[in-house]
């Protein structure tokens, strides 16, 4: 497949857009109540009302409309192209999904409804539950969690009730040095310090390494499987052994399932507890930063401890609050309602032996590039990978040519770049997840990009200095951003001395 | 294997891929990188899957099991609200390139969430009246537990007390003493006055030099408004922040803002503005600060620069707070947050601008006073407080609250949201709502019903 080089957008007709405040005209508007059909009220005492009201921009419906038509197509999206974004699991989001969470039997429904009007929408919860149960390997599971952080944060907590119900306060958790940064400060904030786990020469955790950190203190082990270097973690059924065995819990970041569904279960080797991000392994959108759903999956015996309320199963659905053991409520509600159906219908359409095929391919293609790739680019750990793989800069380092340069030259090629600079453990990382859901044609392409992009580090160093070239903006001051912080509009005074404008 | 969606990999394919890696089968490669024990020996327990027509077949039959709001005559609040939400909002944010990209790390090919989510931090900032705005968190209940925790660090851990004030919302509460579990922060409740309001004197005797801030919601969880300049001068005076949460931000277009009357913090609840109700979720956290605190504040922020052709840009900023760069120092562990639900709030706004906002407020108040006044004429039915409220008001029933609920609800209306969900001794209690989508006629078909209630139907 023959490539032409691209430019972003509609690039026929790319307006410059303004911001939807500089769209403002007075008197403008978009969008009315019906007719008020009882008196106005006379009660309010006028002391309490707004002196100034909010000065929101007055456009009308066709402006709203181009304005966001225009703002999207400045966006790249997993529509759009390949989005080999390591540890984000970039798959193609199904557009079935969309239609069944907009059903207004789901997406019209109160959540304080009478639960006899509920039904169905409690049955795709438990359903979900039970096969998020059977992937992982693990007996219960709260979906109230809203994305994999806030999993971690109730999965932690449910750890920390356990040992405190044994009236065993732990204070410290072993977290290895390539750990997402989520994990550390979800670990501050359940109030544990945090001790570094090294990792092994050859990407993964030596058992020796925790087990001389296992101390009566220490409440557990928050492992990432596979790792966020895409390695499966080969010791982890004796680490969780040792973890075990010096009184703690072993808590693993599902983050990276994708490698595992029908491969291995991480209940089967002894995690504990995990968290899932529906966002990722389960198709759900990820909306340029959210809606997520976190999931937390535990053993039987830390049921208890979920955050309440829990389903109760039977012919007819029940809602449980009565649940004296629970850590309690961490969000509103039952969770990402929405984002759950989606990932209830994802889990319906590709059935047990889709979702198996789906984490097999998901491998093969990261291999695939792995092998591909290590002609131009070296490879972190050049062994079988699993559902992604780690590239550094080293053979472009010489020709004065990182990571973040490589990163913006492919976008020149039509790509978004590999997630770049983590983990931190490799240093100048470019981590490659082309997920399932990605052709032989469209890797073989992105290959053809990468070496393009290698041939240009050692011809012509300088042009990748100053990619992007033909994005719709070229690289961007942060520094700038950070030093004089402008993260709001300002209207301009009466006067038309614009304060918060260009 | 054949037939599986999403999975592109033809059987020659495969074989090629496989070929150039040197394994003779998929199961070859596994068993280089899985160890033996460690692989699962039996498929998945789950159903096969089903083909697009059944699974559309599948959907909908459960969907049928539920009767949406839209099918009845709903009063139902307690922490979400029905309001119409302008068609023209979906369609924009199933926009592919809205809806399937990733937090915008790229700037460069990302200007489209960068902008819109700038220009929703401002309208955030207008409404509330506030400096700064981030680029939001999961939901209305988490905002107040990262408000909490926010307060205390700009107290340095010297303030290590924190005072809930008067009707918060009890799972909002209860998702506060558990972001507080791990202990740094010591929480404390002081209970509504007679009047369903903040007691004042109790909250004056409450707040000392140990106290990072007094949270208060307000329209509060029986939809009465606080007094929250006096709130923020009892704050102001002990040196602690005030904390503000609005359940429905539509309130800020009819009573004075937040902002206006002292606040430090306010966070609310998005979901009334633009998103479906869909059973709890996904809504969205607004979040606002003053400028002195943007440092100690959770979540993700986008601000303004320039590309290096001098053309205004955005970027995501001040990530040193953040668990990214900070990992356990981080101002939250937030990660990914609901930024495709901030878009549509930031439509909503655009959508109703000035007057629509301010109109849907003022119908929502009406509404709900004609049913209140209505209710409360009621033999039998009363509404305890008579303080200055929004669109939501607290019922005595003459019978048990929940299983009036329970029988409205088969004749097709949600009569309100019983106390008994919460308090278990308070059984003869409701939470009724009206919002601008509320008709005249419903109202009066549950008013009318309520009275053959009281002529001896239960
Ligand atoms: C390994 C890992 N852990 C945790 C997270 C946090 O998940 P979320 O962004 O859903 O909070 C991520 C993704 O960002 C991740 O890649």
């Amino acid at each position: 497949m023959t490539r032409p080089l691209v430019t972003s957008g509609a690039s026929g007709l790319l307006q410059e857009e303004p911001l939807i405040f500089e769209r403002s005209v007075p008197g403008r508007r978009a969008a009315w109540p019906r007719p008020l059909d009882v008196p106005p009220a006379d009660d309010l005492d006028p002391a309490l009302l707004r002196a100034v009201p909010p000065r929101l921009p007055e456009v009308s419906e066709p402006d709203v409309v181009r304005h966001h038509t225009r703002l999207s197509q400045r966006n790249y999206g997993i529509d759009a192209g390949f989005y080999p974004l390591g540890s984000c699991t970039m798959k193609h989001n199904p557009r079935v999904s969309e239609d069944l969470a907009a059903l207004p039997g789901f997406g019209g429904l109160h959540p304080n409804q009478p639960v006899s009007s509920v039904q169905g929408a409690l049955r795709v919860m438990v359903e979900l539950e039970d096969a998020l149960a059977e992937i992982t390997g693990l007996d219960a599971v709260t979906l109230q969690p809203s994305a994999g952080a806030h999993g971690e944060f109730t999965g932690l907590l449910i750890v920390r009730a356990a040992h405190e119900a044994r009236g065993d306060a732990r204070r410290r958790i072993l977290i290895p040095e390539s750990a997402h940064g989520t994990n550390p400060a979800s670990a501050t904030l359940c109030g544990y310090e945090t001790v570094e786990v090294p990792a092994g020469p050859d990407g993964v955790m030596l058992p020796e390494s925790v087990r001389s950190l296992m101390a009566p203190d220490v409440a557990g082990l928050m492992v990432t499987h596979p790792n966020t270097v895409g390695l499966y973690e080969t010791h982890l059924r004796e680490i969780c052994a040792v973890v075990h065995d010096g009184g703690g819990l072993v808590y693993g970041d599902g983050a990276n399932l994708n490698a595992l569904m029908g491969v291995a279960r991480p209940g089967d080797v002894g995690i504990d507890v995990m968290h899932v991000n529906l966002h990722k392994t389960f198709s759900t959108p990820h909306g340029g930063g959210g809606p997520g759903a976190g999931p937390v999956a535990v053993r039987a015996a830390l049921a208890p401890y979920l955050p309440r309320p829990v389903i109760q199963r039977g012919e007819r659905l029940a809602i449980d609050w009565d649940r004296p053991l629970s850590i309690g409520k961490v969000r509103s509600f039952y969770g990402n309602f929405g984002v759950l159906v989606r990932a209830w219908t994802y889990v319906r359409q590709m059935g047990g032996p889709g979702l198996s095929w789906a984490s097999r391919m998901a491998v093969l293609n990261a291999n695939y590039l792995r092998a591909r790739l290590g002609a131009s680019y070296e490879v972190a750990f050049d062994r079988p990978c699993m559902h992604e793989v780690i590239l550094t800069d080293r053979r472009q380092r010489p020709h004065g040519v990182e990571t973040m340069d490589i990163a913006k030259a492919l976008m020149d090629h039509g790509f978004h770049p590999p997630t770049v600079y983590f983990p931190l453990v490799v240093p100048h990382a470019l981590m490659v997840e082309p997920t399932e859901s990605e052709s032989l044609d469209e890797m073989d392409a992105f290959v053809a990009a990468m070496e393009a992009v290698a041939r240009q580090a050692s011809e012509d160093p300088a042009s990748l200095h100053a990619a992007p070239w033909r994005s719709y903006r070229r690289r961007l001051d942060e520094v700038l951003a950070a030093k004089s912080p402008d993260l709001r509009y300002t209207w301009p005074s009466p006067e038309g001395s614009a304060s918060g404008g260009d | 294997m054949e037939g599986i969606p999403y999975v592109p990999a033809t059987p020659d394919e495969v074989q090629r891929m496989l070929d150039v890696l040197g394994f003779s089968t998929v199961d070859a490669l596994f068993d280089a990188i899985v160890p033996a024990g460690d692989r699962l020996r039996q498929p998945l327990g789950l159903p096969a899957g089903l083909v697009e027509a059944d699974l559309v077949e599948a959907g909908t039959a459960l969907a049928a099991q539920c009767t949406p709001v839209t099918a009845a005559a709903s009063f139902l609040g307690a922490g979400a609200y029905r309001h119409h939400v302008p068609a023209v909002i979906r369609h924009l944010v199933s926009r592919g390139e809205y809806l399937t990209a990733y937090t915008p790390y790229q700037p460069e090919i990302s200007q489209g969430t960068l902008q819109a989510i700038w220009e929703y931090q401002s309208l955030v900032c207008d409404l509330f009246a506030m400096d700064v705005a981030n680029a939001s968190v999961y939901d209305g209940a988490s905002a107040l537990a990262e408000a909490m925790l926010m307060s205390w660090r700009i107290g340095k851990g010297k303030r290590p007390r924190v005072i809930l004030a008067g009707a918060i919302h009890p799972d909002a509460l209860e998702v506060c003493c558990t972001y507080g579990h791990a202990g740094i922060v010591r929480i404390e409740a002081v209970p509504p006055g007679p009047d369903g309001r903040v007691d004042l004197e109790a909250l004056r005797r409450s707040v000392g030099p140990d106290t990072a801030c007094v949270a208060v919601q307000s329209p509060n969880f029986v939809g009465l408004i606080e007094d929250l300049p006096e709130i923020a001068a009892i704050a102001h005076e002990a040196g602690a922040l005030q904390v503000v949460s609005v359940p429905d931000p539509h309130a800020c277009a009819l009573f004075e803002a937040p902002g206006a009357s002292g606040a430090d913090i306010v966070v609310g609840e998005g979901q009334p503005l633009g998103l479906p109700i869909s059973f709890g979720g996904p809504y969205v956290g607004l979040f606002a600060t003053r400028n002195a605190y943007v440092r100690q504040m959770p979540g993700r922020l986008v601000g303004r620069t320039r590309d290096v052709e001098g053309r205004q840009g955005f970027v995501l900023t001040l990530a040193t707070r953040e668990q990214h760069i900070r990992r356990e120092k981080a101002t939250s562990n937030i990660c990914t947050n609901q930024g495709l639900c901030a878009l549509q709030v930031a439509m909503y706004l655009a959508l109703q601008g000035p007057e629509g906002l301010r109109e849907v407020a003022e119908q929502c108040h009406a509404k709900a006073l004609y049913l209140k006044r209505a209710v409360d004429a009621i033999p039998g039915f009363r509404v305890p407080y008579k303080g200055p409220f929004f669109h939501e008001f607290l019922v005595e029933t003459p019978c048990r609250a929940a299983d009036l609920v329970e029988d409205l609800a088969e004749e097709g209306i949600f009569a309100g949201v019983p106390l008994s969900r919460w308090y278990p001794a308070r059984t003869h209690e409701m939470l009724v709502c009206a919002t601008e989508t509320s008709r005249r006629e419903e109202m009066d078909r549950l008013v009318a019903r309520l009275a053959a209630v009281q002529g001896g139907a239960r």
